[in-house]
């Protein structure tokens, strides 16, 4: 029963990826199970911090508010005992910092940042990225266009090109 | 000049199709949730239609051989063989035809003499009849009915049996019904075609698309290899309609026949469509159980919500269409699609335009995302229920 109700709470969560919008008995339907279990689920996925956060895909430059994002590759000297997460902690805490990953390879840390302006977004790499003890050198990579997000292409989703009643 | 009686009798005889008629309506109209599609909701996926790209890139732009590609008549031999166990070889019993369809035409012109009686079993593909006509033959309608849930017997079978009858024409997973016949249904119908010698034309084009169990391919019983002309193509588990690649396989003569007509009407199948296929073959296994995992997750959608608003349905099995029962809304199976068409904007196909046997049901495609399908189900609702009262 256990792993029943398991793989159920996996394919909720599939069906919300694909449509987060969708009402609870919408869901329901799909998976077979009563709204009140969807519900309650979502509560427990969310207690859990499985289910972190629901949100949309936009496309900020055509709605007239496009910040500049950049990509910065930073590294950093582990500190003993906590490793890299005390140091990415004090880096993801900044409210300019859209992702933060921890990297095999040249560099340690990828950051996400964004801001209004070029500037805004350079200031805070010399002033306040780079400054964290422990932040040995970054490297600042701007964004010149996005063409997919989150699995998503921006501009050009396909449409359905079907005829509408086919044998 | 009266033209149209300059047309062959043959053709004229053809009814037009009534998909078509309905279509026209449907075209008219804008906001419309369409349950009446015969193809999947998929885009081909992206691999295949990369590996067409790369073929134009590197100039694949010429014939092939009659019979298609070797290398896509090898992949389909191998697969045959993995997944059924039954052995073609791929020099002489393997042909890459213009989609399934352009298989069954090839195949009935191939076999039929005129006269000919061929056994259909309805309800069926729309150009299953047509085929038979147009190749001199003469088609011979056998219903199949709900209480067997759409899965032709061997008494339905012998009851329309002639001298004349030459070959059965079966189709399983079916359009329009989603029905599947078990390996034990199908061993009774080979008993049958060998018995009367008959040669069987088995139209597998949704096998990858079973859902409960596996698919018996019907060349894989005892004896039938030789006595079968098995079609299939890539269209329905690849999502490739438009690409047009389907395939026959069978004994060298039939399949030499054949051939013999195809190189003279269509020499061969688009090279760039063929390159596709063999990209489908060889890297497509992980889309295609990707996309038939949604298709069982809407099935499920779809039998429950015409459950749940009192229309009687059996549970389909295969291919991507369920095929309720709309008796007991008193009204027939055009009027209910036109009227629920006009009052809540649904379309779905007629069952009768799938042979006389499908009067009294509607198809309806789940070839489409599960928000439009439960969508589509609350409007269905919507209508059917003032008139279960």
């Amino acid at each position: 029963m256990e792993e029943k109700a398991m793989a159920l709470k996996q394919e909720l969560l599939k069906l919300l990826d694909q449509d987060f919008q969708q009402t609870h008995d919408q869901l329901a339907r799909q998976l077979g199970v009563s709204a009140a279990e969807v519900a309650k689920w979502l509560k427990e996925l969310e207690n859990d911090r499985i289910l972190v956060k629901c949100q949309p895909i936009i496309n900020w430059e055509k709605a007239g508010l496009d910040d500049v994002s950049a990509l910065i590759e930073v590294k950093i000297t582990p500190q003993r005992e906590v490793g890299f997460d005390a140091l990415a902690a004090r880096i993801y805490r900044f409210p300019e910092v859209r992702n933060l990953y921890l990297m095999s390879g040249a560099y340690d840390l990828a950051v996400t940042v964004e801001g209004p302006t070029l500037k805004d977004v350079a200031q805070f790499v010399s002033t306040k990225l780079a400054t964290i003890d422990g932040v040995v050198s970054t490297t600042t990579h701007f964004v010149l266009k996005k063409y997919k997000e989150e699995g998503v292409i921006i501009e050009d989703e396909e449409a359905d090109r079907r005829l509408l009643v086919t044998p | 000049m009266n033209w149209a009686e300059r047309v062959s009798p043959i053709v004229r005889s053809i009814p037009p199709s009534g998909i078509r008629r309905f279509f026209d309506i449907v075209a008219e109209m804008s906001g419309v949730i369409s349950l009446g599609v015969g193809e999947p909701d998929f885009v081909t996926p992206w691999h295949i239609r990369e590996s067409c790209v790369h073929g134009l890139q590197r100039g694949y732009t010429a014939y092939t051989s009659n019979y298609g590609l070797l290398e896509l008549r090898q992949e389909i031999a191998k697969m045959i063989e993995a997944d059924y166990g039954v052995t073609y070889n791929p020099k002489c019993e393997a042909l890459v035809t213009v989609g399934v369809s352009e298989a069954l035409d090839l195949a009935m012109r191939a076999i039929l003499s005129p006269g000919d009686e061929v056994l259909v079993p309805e309800p069926c593909y729309v150009s299953y009849q047509a085929c038979v006509t147009l190749a001199g033959g003469k088609p011979v309608s056998v219903s199949s009915s709900r209480e067997n849930e759409f899965r032709v017997t061997v008494e339905q079978l012998a009851s329309a049996l002639t001298p004349r009858t030459k070959a059965l024409l079966i189709g399983y997973p079916n359009n329009p019904t989603g029905a599947v016949m078990t390996r034990a249904d199908l061993a009774a119908i080979a008993q049958f075609a060998e018995k009367n010698d008959l040669i069987v034309i088995s139209d597998e084009i949704y096998a990858n698309l079973t859902y409960d169990g596996e698919h018996t391919c019907f060349a894989s019983l005892p004896g039938m290899r030789d006595r079968t002309i098995l079609l299939n193509g890539f269209s329905k588990a690849y999502a490739m309609t438009g690409w047009r690649i389907g395939y026959a396989l069978g004994n060298p003569d039939f399949i030499g026949a054949m051939t013999k007509i195809h190189q003279f009407t269509m020499l061969c199948a688009p090279i760039t469509a063929q390159i596709a296929a063999v990209e489908a073959l060889q890297q497509g296994r992980p889309s295609r159980d990707r996309m038939v995992a949604e298709y069982d997750k809407r099935r499920r959608l779809m039998v429950e919500g015409f459950r749940n608003m009192g229309l009687d349905c059996f549970e389909p099995k295969g291919a991507f269409y369920i095929f309720p029962s709309i008796q007991n809304t008193g009204l027939t199976s055009l009027e209910f699609a036109e009227k629920l068409l006009q009052a809540e904007k649904v379309a779905l196909v007629p069952g009768d335009a799938f042979g006389a046997c499908g009067e009294g049901y509607v198809r309806c495609s789940y070839a489409a995302s599960s928000k439009n399908l439960t969508k589509a189900l609350d409007r269905i609702a919507r209508f059917v229920g003032p008139l279960l009262k």
